[in-house]
This record gives structure tokens, C-alpha cells and sequence, in this order.
């Protein structure tokens, strides 16, 4: 794969990334009955950082981020995100789901909400917003990822690329500090794909710690500050992208770059 | 003028009915009606035909003769001397009884098993796929005789309750469960704004409406003022009150008594008797078909993608939100048409009725009444076309639910 998909001018000075600790993993692990999916993870992520999670698919890279926001439950090891530590608390479930935004591969949207009611639901529900309050709050993320004018539509009448943005803006309305994605672009287009990182490589650009599972490894190359190389649940090597695509340490890494960079 | 873009017009020739697609269908279509048009006229020439040959004919007038028979579950007034309509009235309404009844509690029994049957609690699930499993597959007519049998065997007759070392005792002096049925107090009214009690309880479901269009006001408020500050105020109080309060203070205006039954000759006597076979049909309809329900309940929620739960709890909504606010409103959808299903069917199974003994239409119209008269024709035609009314009414009222729940997702 090629860096096709990215044709703007990146402006990489304004994402800065902190000393600050936003997400914390020590000696992480997880099983599915006998299966052992993660196998003892460690991992910092400061705040501002955008990491790329690659790996062949199995490898439990969504099994990962999907621990970070309780989708997921982890048998060992210490989760701490934005401060707080993930444990089977509901408390600190719901501080940490309302702090950190996800983006699925297949949208989730909500079929039977339109656009706008998609992305007020939360912010009404959750963060007791009043409704107007709400709406300017959806509009301003909408226009954001460039879709203001579909927000009286229902998901099932907008491109897929036009769902995956408005899923954006739907996490987006319940102001995040870090955003999960988890595939953003494997069930799209090739010119989907576009606008879909597009609007990944503006939040960059503002700053959001993003942590994401992708193929796309242009935008690995040109956005990313860390990318992280999972294999068999474990992460095999970590490391910026010039140093990973030109000078991978471990065999399989080596493997696997031969086979995603190779045609 | 003519273009170059106009089509040839073909001429028509005959082959095209059958060979061209436009017109194919309809030639089709002319042609089934015809046969069943011409079907039916032959049916109905022979039936008019074979009825003179046996020197009978199509005659209601046998509906206004004296019935002769006694019903004992009735709903209104009801004597032997009344006639052969009004023990067909009688009926009617205990079909319609017994079918309301079956339909409330097999919803309860099927919303609940469906919903538990999904628990995360491995004995809690269990339990409630065994309940469906049990129950939807054993006929309905078995189930209606077993519980049956149960009642009049199990349960204490009458004189049981008599003497001073009876064997049986009535619960709280005011519920006795006999053999014969279960009797329970009767609410009548003292002091009532009308003469008739019929008028007094309509009054009450009055008040009720009167209430159910308040609750409706204070949900709509509790809307605005969510949308407007953020927060849903506490709306249960309020509701309990305007439930409440209106049906207290007309109970105590209208001096609410409760007439106990109690024991006299042979049984009891006053309150409210629930005969057996009405228990027997009622509960037997309900767990069945409530196993069937269940299934429809299921299969509705599962119907929901994972992703739909994922995406509303990753945004940090409680999982009462998620079902309420993102799972219910799609598999509403699911539930509904399947249950319309389930809704005719109790009421076309309430006509096995006649296996226990309980005098709804099936037995009134289609039992005694086409014995006694030999009016097979008339009395069936009849039938059918209350049952064919009632399915086709539920339907409707079903079906203009259903729209209102349908989703609008483009």
C-alpha cells in the first residue's frame, strides 16, 4: 500500500505532544477461556501522541484499544486512563467512556435516529446537555467534518464515507481527550478513504491523542509520532515510522512489512 | 414532425397477450379470475341446489327462538328462556373475555421469558429457555385439559370449606379456590353518583382516561424541561399522585364495598366467581403462547447488532439507556409483526374452549345452539364471520401500532 490516499500538506509542527500521561497499561492480559489473546502489554501514551497499531488480523489489536474503554474486560494488569483506573467500577467505566471517543469500522451509527439526533444522544443523555445546547454543539462538529447539510438524513441514506465522518462528529460532541479507532477505513472506498483520514489528520492537527488500528500506512507514515507492531498478542516492536518502515528490528515485522508495502 | 428518436410503433397482434411482458400479466391475471369467478358460481348453484333437493333453506329466523340452556360464566344477564342471539351474545363475549385476557398475560409472560432468556445469569437463562421449550411444544388443547384436570382434582370442593374441622380455609376470608372455580370479592359501590353500577364503573374508566391524558401532559412537560435545562425532573411522584389521587377520592365519594363470597347450601355464594374452565383456558393460552412470544422477544433484541450496544456504551450511556434509547426502538420493529400473529392465534385457540366446558361462541353458537336447531349452515356462517371480523380488527388496530413504531430510516 501507498501513501496515495494523502495528498495535503500536513502541518506536523502544531501536534505537539506532552510530558502528560494519558493512557497508562502495565502487564496486561486477557484470555478467552483458554485462548490467550494479550499477553502482558506495557504500554505509555502521552498526551497529543497519535499511535498506529499494525499487525496481521488475529493479532489482538482491537482487542487492545477495545480494553482501553471497557468494551472489552482484562484479567491482569493495570489500566489507567486520563488519570483514572480502569477497574470494574461502574463510576469509573462511565468517567472513562464519557473522556475517551470511539470510531468503529462499521459506523454503529444508530439507524433509527437521523444524523443529528445521532450525535445529540449522548450529549443530552449522558452530559445532561439541554437539547439546543446539543444541536449547536452536533452542527458545529458536523460542519467540522463537512456534512451540516445532511443533518435532518438518516445514516442509511448517506455514503459510507459520510457515516464514518458522522460517527467522528457523534464521538466528537461528547469533547473527548483521546479517540479510539478501530478500522476507520477498512469498509470504505478508496476515495472514502480520503475523506475519512482527512478529517483524522485535522484532529492531529488540534492536538488529540489518537490511538489507532489501520492499515493505512501512509497515514502511519505522515501522521503517526509512534507506530506499534502487534503480533500474536503481543507488541513486538514499537517505534517512529521512519525508523519502522526503513529499519524494522524483529523478523516478523520484517515479514510483515514485505507483505503489506510489497505490491 | 417526426424524429428519429421515436420508437416503431408496433401494431398489437394477438400473440402479444401471451408472449409480450407487457401485457402477459394481465392476460394472466383475466384468466385466474375467471376460473375463480366461475368456481365459486358452481359452489354456491350446487349448495342452493343440493339445500332445495333436501327441502332446506337459509333461514336466520331460529336466532330469536328460546335457547332453552343454561350458561354459567356469563358477563350479562342470562337466562334459559332468553333466546338462541342472546346465548350466542353470551358467548361472544366470553370469547372476547377470554382472548383479552390470554393476550395481556402472554405479552407479560413472553416479554419477560424473552428478555430473561438473554440474562447473563446461566440458571436465570435456563430456567426460561426450558420454560419455551416445555411449553411451545406441547399442544394447546393439552395444556388446556392438564390444567384442568389439575384444578378439579387438586383443588377442594366446596364442602371442604364447611364444618368446624374443615379441611380447606379461605385466604385472607375472602378468596376461596374450589374445584368449581376461584371466588373473589366483588367491589360494588354504596353510595353511587348513578343508580346502576355499570354507569358508576364506566365513571371510573373515565376518571382513569382522564388520568392517562394527565401522565400523557407531564411526560411532555418533563421533555421540554429536559430539552431546555439538560435535566429530566423526577417524574414519579407526580404520576403516582395523578393516578392515585382522582381514583381514592372517588372511591371514598362513591362509598367502595366489597361483597365477600361466602359459603350458602351447596357453594358459595356472591363475590366473583372465575370458573374453572375459564382459569384453565385463560392460564393455558397464556403460558402458551406466551413460550411463542418469548421466542418473538428474543429474537427481536438479538436482531440488534452488537455494534448498536458498543457504539452507545462507548459513548457512555448506562446499559437501561442503551436498551430504552437504542435497542427497543429497532427491535420493536421485529417484535411487532410476529406478535400480531401471536395475538390471532389466541384468539382462534380460545375456541378449543369447548374442551372444558366454557360457554364461549364456539360452544354457545357452534355447540348447542346447532344441535338443538340443526341450523348447521347458518350457525357456522356466522361463526365464521365473527371470527373472521374479530382476527381482521386486531390485525388492523395491530397494524396501525406497528407503523407508528416502524422505523424511519430513510
Amino acid at each position: 500500500m501507498s501513501d496515495l490516499a494523502i495528498e495535503r500538506e500536513i502541518d506536523r509542527t502544531k501536534m505537539s505532544v506532552s510530558d502528560e500521561v494519558a493512557i497508562q497499561i502495565t502487564g496486561m492480559n486477557k484470555w478467552y477461556g483458554q485462548f490467550h489473546v494479550l499477553r502482558d502489554i506495557n504500554l505509555t501514551v502521552n498526551r497529543g501522541e497519535r499511535i498506529v497499531i499494525a499487525g496481521p488480523s488475529g493479532s489482538g489489536k482491537s482487542t487492545m484499544i477495545r480494553c482501553l474503554n471497557a468494551l472489552e474486560e482484562h484479567q491482569e494488569g493495570q489500566i489507567i486512563v486520563d488519570g483514572t483506573e480502569l477497574t470494574s467500577d461502574l463510576k469509573n467505566i462511565d468517567k472513562i467512556r464519557s473522556e475517551v471517543g470511539m470510531c468503529f469500522q462499521h459506523f454503529n451509527l444508530f439507524p433509527h435516529l437521523t444524523i443529528l439526533e445521532n450525535c445529540t444522544l449522548a450529549p443530552i443523555w449522558v452530559r445532561k446537555m439541554p437539547k439546543k445546547e446539543a444541536e449547536d454543539l452536533a452542527m458545529h462538529f458536523l460542519e467540522k467534518v463537512k456534512i451540516p447539510d445532511q443533518a435532518n438524513k438518516y445514516p442509511g441514506m448517506l455514503s459510507g464515507g459520510q457515516q464514518q465522518r458522522v460517527a467522528i462528529a457523534r464521538s466528537l460532541c461528547m469533547k473527548p481527550r483521546i479517540m479510539l479507532f478501530d478500522e476507520p477505513t477498512s469498509a470504505l472506498d478508496p476515495e472514502m478513504i480520503k475523506e475519512v483520514l482527512d478529517t483524522m489528520i485535522e484532529l492531529a492537527e488540534e492536538g488529540m491523542t489518537m490511538l489507532c488500528v489501520t492499515h493505512e500506512m501512509g497515514f502511519a507514515r505522515q501522521v503517526a509520532n509512534r507506530v506499534i507492531f502487534m503480533a500474536d498478542g503481543q507488541i513486538v516492536e514499537q517505534n517512529e515510522p521512519e525508523e519502522f518502515f526503513n529499519n524494522p528490528q524483529s523478523d516478523r515485522t520484517k515479514q510483515f512489512l514485505s507483505q503489506i508495502l510489497g505490491h | 414532425m417526426s424524429t428519429l428518436t421515436d420508437p416503431p410503433k408496433d401494431s398489437f397482434r394477438l400473440s402479444m397477450l401471451i408472449n409480450d411482458t407487457r401485457y402477459r400479466s394481465l392476460t394472466f391475471q383475466a384468466l385466474a379470475f375467471l376460473a375463480l369467478a366461475l368456481s365459486f358460481m358452481y359452489l354456491g348453484n350446487n349448495l342452493i341446489a343440493n339445500l332445495r333437493a333436501a327441502g332446506l333453506n337459509i333461514n336466520f329466523g331460529f336466532l330469536t327462538d328460546t335457547a332453552g340452556y343454561d350458561i354459567s360464566q356469563k358477563l350479562v344477564e342470562y337466562s334459559n328462556q332468553d333466546s338462541h342471539s342472546r346465548a350466542a351474545f353470551v358467548g361472544l363475549l366470553n370469547t372476547i373475555l377470554v382472548a383479552v385476557l390470554a393476550c395481556v398475560t402472554a405479552t407479560v409472560f413472553g416479554v419477560i421469558a424473552g428478555v430473561l432468556r438473554l440474562s447473563n445469569n446461566w440458571l436465570v437463562s435456563k430456567l426460561m429457555a426450558f420454560y419455551v421449550e416445555i411449553f411451545r411444544n406441547i399442544p394447546v388443547l393439552i395444556w388446556i385439559i392438564i390444567i384442568f384436570t389439575i384444578m378439579t382434582a387438586v383443588m377442594p370442593a366446596p364442602r371442604a370449606f364447611r364444618g368446624d374441622n374443615a379441611t380447606a380455609t379461605m385466604v385472607f376470608d375472602a378468596f376461596a379456590f374450589t374445584n368449581r372455580g376461584i371466588y373473589t370479592p366483588l367491589p360494588w359501590f354504596a353510595n353511587g353518583i348513578f343508580e346502576s353500577q355499570a354507569l358508576n364503573w364506566l365513571l371510573v374508566l373515565v376518571v382513569a382516561c382522564g388520568s392517562w391524558f394527565a401522565a400523557r401532559r407531564v411526560n411532555v412537560w418533563a421533555t421540554a424541561k429536559q430539552e431546555a435545562t439538560g435535566e429530566r425532573p423526577n417524574t414519579l411522584p407526580m404520576l403516582l399522585g395523578i393516578w392515585l389521587a382522582p381514583f381514592l377520592i372517588l372511591m371514598l365519594i362513591m362509598g367502595l364495598t366489597w361483597e365477600y363470597p361466602a359459603l350458602k347450601g351447596f357453594n358459595f355464594q356472591g363475590g366473583i366467581k372465575i370458573g374453572g374452565p375459564l382459569i384453565a383456558l385463560w392460564f393455558a393460552l397464556s403460558i402458551y403462547t406466551g413460550a411463542f412470544i418469548a421466542e418473538n422477544v428474543r429474537a427481536g433484541i438479538q436482531a440488534v447488532s452488537k455494534g448498536q450496544t458498543e457504539a452507545a456504551a462507548a459513548l457512555g450511556l448506562r446499559p437501561s439507556k442503551v436498551m430504552n434509547l437504542v435497542v427497543l426502538p429497532q427491535a420493536l420493529r421485529i417484535i411487532i409483526p410476529p406478535l400480531i400473529s401471536q395475538y390471532l392465534n389466541i384468539t382462534k385457540n380460545s375456541s378449543l374452549a369447548i374442551a372444558v366446558g366454557y360457554a364461549d361462541i364456539t360452544a354457545t353458537l357452534g355447540g348447542i345452539t346447532l344441535n338443538q336447531t340443526g341450523r348447521a349452515i347458518e350457525c357456522v356462517l356466522l361463526l365464521m364471520a365473527f371470527y373472521l371480523t374479530a382476527s381482521l380488527l386486531i390485525s388492523l388496530v395491530m397494524n396501525v401500532y406497528n407503523a407508528s413504531v416502524k422505523l424511519k430510516e430513510r
